[in-house]
């Protein structure tokens, strides 16, 4: 087998490597199998859904859990249960797409500064710092007023504030990178630099940029949830879990099943997202303990 | 009377894998310190001999737990003891020197205060009284102006300083047994000697037992009393100094003793093949059957005990230890000289060279205070013949790695320049170099867990320079890098290995396969072998030697081991602060009359025999940076001569037999001052 | 020393500058202006005109500019769209009532933060740690407004032990605030004080690691003089960092508390602003606590610097 060939083989066997090294502690299996299920039903919800989420019945309003209604009935006499069940494909591809985005933009500007250093490093450090201090609440509140809700709109403001923190920790793990003797010999030998940057950085920033990554997956979802429970995320009637509860919240004394339902469901998926991405971070030897969540 | 400070009996210390199974780090260890008595505990990286050195403070890491075994501390078993009753003994009873101590100082607390927090724990002295103590301590140790030095913070000392700290601290108590764990590893050469010459003054003055662990047999021959040396974890030899470092009966000693280069037999040293087994890897026979010379089928099925030798006052783990009794000393020394096909025609000119590092602040500019009147390296002017070996020695602040980072190119020249190949300038950039230039010269670099990329295996490193340099690709690169593999004793099977995957020793032979896949003229080696255990430092060597054989590659070789160089060059050139000081064959540069730093780096050479004893001749100073005029030895020389030493860049005087030497004393007065010497 | 503190705060300045810039051109740039998003229907003909007069949006963007960061600079923000108010009017409470919300949450969650992160970390991997680590990673994990939700619905609600909203005006006293914020505060505290005791966990755990705790285990240290004065000096330096982020984020970024429990905070008056199209509030927001975040993270990077014996004398020397 030529060189090539070898090489796509043991990038194909690192992944199996690393899910297996995942689903062998026990939190690991349980945030995989939290994830899975998520996806799995997000994707196949609207094949087997019971009810119309749309079809509004004052006459059904609030009824308690029952035979015919699992989860109950909400304020517009909507079937929780289906709801609930279609509540997080909106969450899901928004926030997968929208840290792809983060991932992508917060990693190249990171290698870039880490690579260039000196004073272009700094100025554009310094306005990196500008936009994260103004509170990201505020900045995509604004946004999303002036230019609607649209997914289109959503997923790259999403990308861009997330991808901030992304930057930070491509920028360290580069300037780890470039101190290190098989750069300087890579250096020596006369490749060029595109080739060692693709060649001998990338792979050894690659897996703290992925493991950022996935993280920020988790702190997106809780972001975008925020705004859909403010009003300005998905709009109704779109079954979404953050407007769900927002809907719910002010009849829970009386009809608790409303806000209850889509509250696990939320929250199981953010518990799912995060055990994986620690039990990630540990497949691949990355410490992240002593970074600071911002 | 001699009693006893420490026994440990059949002491068993391991932990229990990932997939249940118990490995022992250390195993059935039994031996006992006497008072007074110094023990040096030698091993290589993974021998154990650093839980052993814990373990007889009764502390065992995180991880790991005593299987069987006690060890004893006039005759109460440490392992058992209760945190409370550890704190008692600790620092007071039983003390230890780290091996690195300026990451075992607190960062936030003061010199000062550390020591006295040892004396308000161990002593009952007033606060009066301990401030005195802190004085005293500080002197013993030789550190200047204590009352200042007290004020300190760790990390505003030197290495040597900050280990001479640590000795200071670990006597506040008033131990009875002192445990050092490699004190010496990391510290300048000269330095090394000082610290050693320090410690033996302590030991006798005090009357302290020591153990002193370090897997350098030069410093472990001059300090102690009795040697145990340790294998894979367990105790194979103990005995006397001079019979063990002089005529060894184990065979893994007597291999580790042949493959250390020594300053009185130059040459290349033997070397064993194979290397240490890891913990949990051997289960049956003699753990050192695979490399063995005199193995027999006994010893693979056999695991042999340690037994005492009464006339020999020795106990030794080998079923053969008689065959070596009667080896004389004479055959530790067999090396095989080098004999270099050394063209006269010139590879490498190197002429005025200069490189600063010094960066000039904008504001500097404005005011036209450009300074650069003292660059990091000067004037270095050396030819290099096709096929020698030159060598570059030096400390640290010598220029020495400078210096071949400015011939790859990696750093820019202030001044001077470098010709290839007789009269081909080289590019100050090394974006404007030739792609013939570039293959020409190679590098291979100190340290292999960083000069290989982790995330790529064998095959792909080594393919590197041959994609680079000649286009292969397919089944025609593969061919060639299992070529080149088997050129440096590793084969296919090592293809698909990653680097984490393996050995220091195999890691170097992938970086030096690397280095020679782009059939270089010049190979650059910056301290390939320091970073590497003894026996496995002796198989580059051989291996960097057979291969300058059969390809007629340059070397220019940099180390701070003195030993090693002389193995192995054909010339050498000693710097200091980045200035030449001498320059020759070194056989010429080895023997006196010498300059005065050469003549100051040979005196401390630590040589692995308990008689030869280092000479300390200059003060143990580190000096930041060279200084503006004169020679750039003035601040330590002691033979400087006055004035002339200071306003004068002394010039070059040709010593006997063609070495070049920088000094402004005349040959003929070193000669003379240096032989009475 | 003193230049080297000059030297931060200039950067800090520099930073609000281009925060300033940011939040400008981001709202001219948007589409719409202050005018038209505020009148929205009625953004025509007499009304739109005397809206564009009273704001000066007819002068040219680099003058507006001026002439509004000549006003934050004096503290004089401006007029307010709805209401017809002069901004400062409006913040003023507003400032008032997140400060006694940020400083009970502080006072109450940063000690208790610091307590569990020590315990968690001394106590690895025992009972305590693991009882204590689940709970944090949950309360990391469940947003804000589900927290706050249930905390609702289970104390407010179904034991009845305090209000669930409320209700006090914007311009309460301090007084009248106080029963109010208990439910707030605890909502907040719970995932303020997991991040921070996660933190200091795993900084107590990598100093407890080092070499030199390790060397004064050897000296004989004994363990709580080793935990107070070689452990938690070095792994709490890191601290401060985290510490200043949350207070920054304690000023404004509880907007979705704010709005669970009715708070009249800032974060509150985020929500408000933005939903009445009122840009100059917005803008005027966005320089506030862009600049407090700012200060506050020049404070720590400063204490930091002070307190690390080694950049310290590294600073000096250079």
């Amino acid at each position: 087998m030529t060189l090539e060939k070898e090489q796509k083989k043991n990038n194909l066997q690192k992944v199996f490597e690393v899910i297996k090294t995942m689903a062998s502690k026990p939190s690991g299996l349980i945030g995989l199998s939290i994830l899975l299920f998520h996806v799995i039903l997000a994707i196949t919800s609207p094949l087997y859904v019971p009810y119309d989420y749309k079809a509004i019945d004052p006459s059904l309003m609030l009824q308690a859990p029952s035979s015919e209604y699992w989860f109950g009935t909400d304020s517009l006499g909507r079937d929780v249960f289906t709801r609930t069940i279609l509540g997080g494909r909106t969450a899901l591809t928004v926030t997968f797409f929208g840290s792809l985005i983060a991932l992508l933009w917060g990693g190249a500007l990171g290698i870039f500064c880490g690579l260039v250093g000196g004073k272009i490093d700094d100025v554009v450090m310094r306005i990196i710092d500008a936009f994260l201090s103004i509170p990201w609440i505020l900045a995509m509140l604004l946004i999303v007023s002036l230019l609607g809700t649209t997914t289109l709109v959503l997923i790259p403001a999403l990308g861009f504030f997330y991808g901030k923190g992304i930057v930070r920790v491509a920028r360290a793990a580069t300037h780890d990178v470039i101190a290190k003797d098989f750069i300087v010999s890579a250096r020596a030998r006369g490749h060029s630099n595109l080739s060692i940057i693709w060649n001998e950085i990338l792979p050894n920033v690659r897996d703290a940029i992925m493991v950022e990554g996935a993280m920020r997956w988790s702190w997106m979802l809780l972001g975008f949830s925020s705004l859909s429970f403010l009003g300005f995320g998905v709009s109704p009637p779109t079954p979404d879990w953050g407007l769900m509860i927002s809907n719910a919240r002010g009849l829970m004394s009386f009809a608790y099943w409303a806000v209850l339902a889509p509250i696990f469901g939320l929250s199981s998926l953010i518990i799912g997202i995060n055990l994986t991405a620690d039990a990630f971070a540990k497949a691949l030897g990355i410490d992240r303990s002593t970074k600071a969540p911002v | 009377m001699d009693s006893a400070v420490q026994t440990i009996n059949n002491l068993t210390i391991g932990f229990t894998s990932q997939k249940g199974k118990q490995i022992s780090i250390l195993k059935n260890i039994s031996t006992t310190i006497k008072k007074g008595e110094t023990v040096g505990i030698v091993g290589e990286s993974g021998s154990g001999k650093s839980t052993l050195a814990l373990a007889m403070m009764g502390y065992v890491k995180h991880g790991l737990y005593t299987i069987s075994g006690e060890c004893l501390f006039h005759s109460n078993n440490l392992l058992e003891m209760k945190n409370k009753d550890l704190e008692n003994i600790r620092g007071r009873k039983i003390a230890m020197i780290p091996q690195n101590a300026g990451q075992s100082l607190t960062p936030n607390l003061k010199i000062g205060y550390q020591i006295d927090e040892a004396l308000k724990l161990h002593t009952d002295l007033k606060k009066e009284e301990r401030d005195k103590k802190i004085s005293e301590l500080l002197n013993k140790v030789r550190l200047p102006s204590p009352e200042i030095m007290a004020q300190r913070y760790p990390h505003e000392l030197s290495g040597g300083q900050q280990q001479r700290v640590a000795v200071a601290m670990a006597l506040a108590g008033n131990p009875e047994l002192l445990l050092l764990d490699e004190p010496t590893t990391g510290l300048d050469v000269t330095t090394q000697a000082h610290v050693l010459e320090l410690l033996n003054f302590i030991a006798k003055d005090t009357g302290t037992s020591m153990v002193y662990v370090s897997h350098d047999l030069g410093a472990i021959a001059q300090v102690s009393d009795r040697v145990i040396v340790m294998y894979s974890g367990e105790i194979v030899l103990d005995g006397p100094v001079r019979s063990i470092l002089k005529n060894p009966i184990h065979p893994y000693t007597f291999g580790l003793l042949k493959s250390i280069p020594k300053l009185t037999s130059p040459g290349l040293p033997d070397s064993m093949s194979g290397s240490q087994p890891q913990p949990g890897t051997i289960k049956t026979g003699c753990s050192f059957y695979e490399r063995c010379n005199l193995a027999e089928d006994k010893c693979k099925n056999n695991s042999p005990t340690l037994e005492y030798i009464d006339d020999l006052n020795t106990s030794v783990r080998c079923f053969k230890y008689k065959e070596l009794i009667n080896v004389k000393e004479a055959n530790l020394d067999t090396v095989k000289s080098i004999n270099n096909d050394v063209l006269q025609n010139e590879i490498l000119d190197i002429s005025k060279v200069s490189i600063s590092y010094a960066k000039q602040k904008f504001i500097d500019q404005l005011l036209n205070k450009i300074d650069d009147s003292n660059p990091t390296v000067q004037d270095i002017n050396i030819n290099i013949n096709k096929g020698e070996t030159l060598a570059l020695v030096g400390e640290s602040g010598s220029g020495k790695s400078t210096i071949l980072k400015s011939i790859a190119g990696l750093l820019k020249t202030k001044d001077g320049m470098i010709k290839f190949d007789k009269d081909k300038v080289l590019s100050n950039d090394l974006k404007m170099r030739d792609p013939g230039f570039l293959r020409a010269i190679q590098l291979i670099f100190q340290n292999p867990d960083e000069s290989l990329n982790p995330n790529h295996t064998v095959e792909e490193i080594v393919s590197q320079p041959l994609r680079l340099y000649f286009g292969l690709k397919g089944d025609e690169l593969k061919q060639k890098i299992i070529e080149v593999l088997e050129k440096v004793r590793l084969g296919e099977f090592y293809l698909t290995r990653y680097p984490r995957q393996l050995s220091g020793g195999e890691k170097q032979r992938v970086a030096v396969a690397r280095a020679f896949a782009a059939k270089p003229d010049i190979i650059l080696c910056d301290e390939v072998t320091s970073a590497l255990d003894v026996s496995v430092q002796a198989a580059v060597l051989n291996l960097l030697q057979e291969l300058k054989e059969d390809f007629g590659t340059t070397y220019i070789f940099v180390s701070h081991d003195l030993a090693v160089v002389r193995a192995i060059s054909d010339r050498v050139a000693v710097l200091y602060q980045g200035r030449l000081c001498e320059i020759g064959p070194s056989k010429n540069v080895y023997q006196l009359p010498s300059h005065p730093y050469t003549e100051v780096l040979l005196g401390a050479v630590l040589e692995p025999d308990p008689d030869v004893k280092p000479k300390l001749v200059a003060e143990d100073i580190v000096e930041e940076k060279p200084p503006e005029k004169g020679c750039s030895f003035q601040g330590r020389c002691p033979r400087i001569l006055g004035d002339i030493c200071k306003n004068e860049v002394p010039p070059w005087q040709i010593g006997e037999n063609g070495n070049s030497i920088r000094c402004h004393i005349k040959v003929e007065d070193l000669k003379k001052q240096q032989n009475i010497n | 020393m003193l230049l080297l503190v000059l030297k931060r705060i200039l950067l800090g300045f520099i930073t609000l500058f281009i925060v300033s810039l940011i939040t400008f051109s981001g709202v001219e740039v948007l589409p719409g202006d202050a005018c038209t998003t505020y009148l929205e229907r009625e953004a025509y003909g007499a009304a739109l005109e005397a809206c564009y007069e009273r704001l000066g949006l007819n002068t040219p963007a680099h003058e507006r500019y001026i002439s509004w960061a000549a006003g934050v600079l004096q503290g004089d923000f401006g007029y307010s769209l709805s209401g017809e108010m002069r901004i400062n009017d409006v913040l003023g409470p507003r400032v008032k009532n997140s400060m006694v919300l940020a400083s009970a949450s502080i006072l109450i969650g940063i000690p208790i933060a610091l307590l569990l992160g020590i315990i968690t970390a001394l106590w690895r991997d025992k009972l305590p740690d693991i009882i204590i680590s689940t709970i944090t990673i949950f309360s990391m994990t469940i947003p804000e407004f589900i927290s706050a939700t249930l905390l609702i619905l289970i104390v407010a609600i179904w034991l009845e032990w305090l209000p669930g909203i409320v209700i006090v005006p914007t311009g309460a006293s301090i007084s009248e605030l106080l029963p109010n914020i208990i439910l707030p505060v605890i909502a907040i505290s719970m995932i303020m004080t997991a991040h921070m005791a996660r933190m200091v966990r795993s900084s107590v755990i990598q100093v407890m690691a080092s070499d030199y705790v390790q060397m004064a285990i050897l000296k004989g240290v004994p363990y709580w003089t080793m935990v107070f004065k070689h452990v938690l000096p070095n792994a709490l330096l890191p601290a401060i960092n985290v510490v200043a982020l949350t207070i920054a984020w304690l000023l404004g970024g509880v907007v979705v508390t704010e709005v669970v429990f009715n708070y009249p905070g800032l974060g509150r008056l985020v929500i408000e602003s933005i939903s009445n199209r009122d840009l100059p509030v917005v803008q005027a927001l966005a320089i506030i606590l862009a600049s407090i975040y700012v200060s506050i993270n020049l404070i720590a990077d400063l204490m930091t610097l002070m307190l690390n014996p080694r950049l310290k004398s590294l600073q000096i020397k250079k």
